[in-house]
């Protein structure tokens, strides 16, 4: 063979100029840069370069793919080149992803999917989509790799048809605004097929994604934050599932007073970051699904160096009520928690589970279930923090006594109830109050509303066991960084491999 | 025309605008009940109100349009 380095040279240059020069007006990168800004320097090998290379105009068949290094850890991963026939699949597309997946579960490496693709080339789909080794099993690997390894996905242009599965089976999708799109149909395939006028962003946009769908978990402006992103989340976990994240050195939480961002009425509305601020270390946070069913918080986060996952209600949105939504997005989270062996903090403010017709209809119940389901069968460490209100079902659902939570702690404004006060009253005394008159019902109401908040009354709760610590304002942060150490003394060797299952 | 609805089903509480006001994105413009909690419901965008829709004491189902901004 002559001229092996210019061939290399040219494969590496990609698609033809005007390709690179519609990347450019779109303001993407070339796959290649991509993989620059990703790995660390000179650690990237490529396997599959000279994929169809007696066809130099597909280059790599359209996809890069090989092994290297992310801030002094090894990754695998896969990288559309969408300036060869729009990043599509061919029969070699497909073999190199299958064959990086392979690699990836045999090393047990993170696998890091940069995705750009206009799905299959339905001109080679004889080659590359009903066989054995057809698209089919990227997913097929996808699933049962799932927890064994982080599987990240970055999406910088579409992910269309079967394509949109690869962000759908990975761990999170960080998704470029304007540009990432996921969907099964297009917009023009959904006029000709079912009349739907819809443009693209409200098909699959990157928005529509991260705040409705849920498919998506971080909505970034732009490539260089989407890898940053990229980045940033894999520090949180660990190379493989079954195994704990290293411990980082201590930061101290924001300056604040946790006292005062709590209200006194136990209806009032307040911001429930601010309190995991005050908790976990300064700077530490990082937001799951931050746009999608804000009513509930999912984050990443160290506490004294110790990567954590914390779910919390948010009363700022729908009262911190759980929807079907949320619950999902709970399950989901709790799964990645224990799968890659964080110790999960729930921070509680939830007056229960949403009520209505409406939720009924779609599915609260099953939701609920699924999301009690996950938090019941983890391997991973579970605190409790009740704040202000756990009731009902909501307590249940936050890693409550009963679900082999390592601790329930409350603060002295907790309040642990099947049902607020009020409704509880009506619904005891509702036959009984349906003769009073409304002057005699008030005050009726009044007396056993007292009644029933002595029934609830903490200290009881300390007394009979149910809480295992009343903890104090200050003292909470410290609290739990003990609690925590303690709790994940030898957790490698209670952690299995579990999957992941989408929401 | 943008309307401004409920995200959750609940009863009005109270709507702190009127017909003519101005209203930036962000501001609380009415508040909810549900679950026992008070739920603020803030304008997603800048605008005039047109019309309230829903007062005090009303139930709204989530998704139902509570003012409409012009």
């Amino acid at each position: 063979m002559k001229d092996l380095a210019g061939l290399t040279e040219k494969l590496k240059r990609g698609g033809e100029p005007k390709y690179h020069e519609r990347l450019a007006e779109l303001k993407k990168l070339f796959a290649r840069k991509r993989i620059e800004l990703l790995c660390d320097k000179d650690s990237f090998v490529e396997d599959g370069l000279f994929a169809n290379c007696l066809d130099e105009s597909l280059a790599a068949d359209g996809v890069v793919t090989g092994l290297g290094m992310v801030a002094g850890r090894r990754i695998a991963l896969m990288a559309n080149d969408s300036t060869i026939k729009a990043g599509s699949w061919g029969a070699r597309t497909v073999e190199k992803i299958i064959r990086i997946q392979e690699t990836a579960g045999r090393l047990l490496l993170p696998l890091i999917y940069l995705v750009d693709s206009a799905g299959a080339r339905i001109t080679d789909q004889v080659e590359m989509f009903p066989g054995r080794r057809g698209a089919g099993r990227i997913f097929y690997n996808e699933a049962n790799l799932s927890g064994k390894i982080p599987q990240i996905c970055a999406l910088f242009g579409p992910s269309a048809a079967g394509g949109a599965y690869i962000p759908a089976f990975c761990d999170v999708v960080v998704m470029v605004e304007g540009n990432a799109s996921m969907y099964l149909g297009s917009p023009r395939m959904a006029e000709a097929v079912i009349g739907e006028k819809v443009s693209l962003e409200e098909m699959g946009g990157a928005r529509m994604h991260c705040s409705q769908s849920g498919c998506g978990d971080f909505l970034v402006p732009n490539e260089t934050a989407a890898i940053e992103i990229v980045k940033r989340y894999l520090s949180y976990m660990p190379q493989r599932g079954g195994e704990p994240p290293v411990v980082t050195k201590t930061l101290p939480p924001e300056k604040g007073d946790l006292r005062a961002i709590v209200p006194d009425s136990p209806t009032r509305a307040y911001d429930m970051h601010q309190v995991i601020r005050q908790i976990v270390d300064a700077g530490s946070v990082m937001e799951i699904k931050e746009l999608y069913a804000k009513e509930l918080i999912t984050v990443l986060a160290r506490i004294e160096g110790r990567v954590v996952g914390v779910i919390a209600n948010q009363p700022l949105v729908k009262g911190g009520v759980i929807f079907s939504e949320s619950a999902n997005k709970a399950a989901r989270f709790i799964q990645i928690c224990n799968a890659y062996g964080l110790p999960i903090l729930f921070v509680e403010d939830v007056p229960g589970f949403m009520i209505g017709s409406q939720v009924e209809r779609n599915g609260i119940i099953r939701a609920g279930a699924k999301m009690i389901h996950a938090m019941s069968t983890v391997a991973v460490p579970k605190i409790a923090l009740i704040v202000r209100k756990a009731f009902g079902a909501g307590l249940y659902a936050m890693s409550g006594p009963a679900f082999a939570s390592d601790c329930v702690m409350a603060l002295p404004t907790a309040s642990i109830a099947v049902m607020g006060p009020e409704p509880a009253v009506n619904a005891v005394y509702f036959n009984k109050m349906e003769t009073m008159s409304p002057e005699e019902k008030k005050s009726f109401v009044a007396d056993k509303v007292q009644e029933y908040e002595k029934d609830i009354d903490l200290k009881r709760m300390g007394s009979e066991l149910i809480v295992d610590h009343l903890v104090d304002f200050p003292d909470v942060r410290k609290e739990i960084a003990i609690r925590m150490g303690y709790y994940c003394e030898g957790l490698s060797t209670r952690l299995a491999p579990s999957p992941i299952l989408p929401m | 025309m943008k309307l401004i609805k409920s995200e959750m089903a609940g009863t009005v509480l109270e709507v702190k605008v009127k017909a003519g006001d101005w209203v930036n994105a962000g501001q609380e413009v009415a508040v909810m009940e549900s679950m026992k909690m008070e739920v603020p419901v803030v304008s997603p965008s800048a605008g005039k109100v047109a019309a309230v829709l829903k007062s005090a004491g009303d139930f709204v189902n989530d998704g139902d349009a509570l003012i409409e901004l012009a």
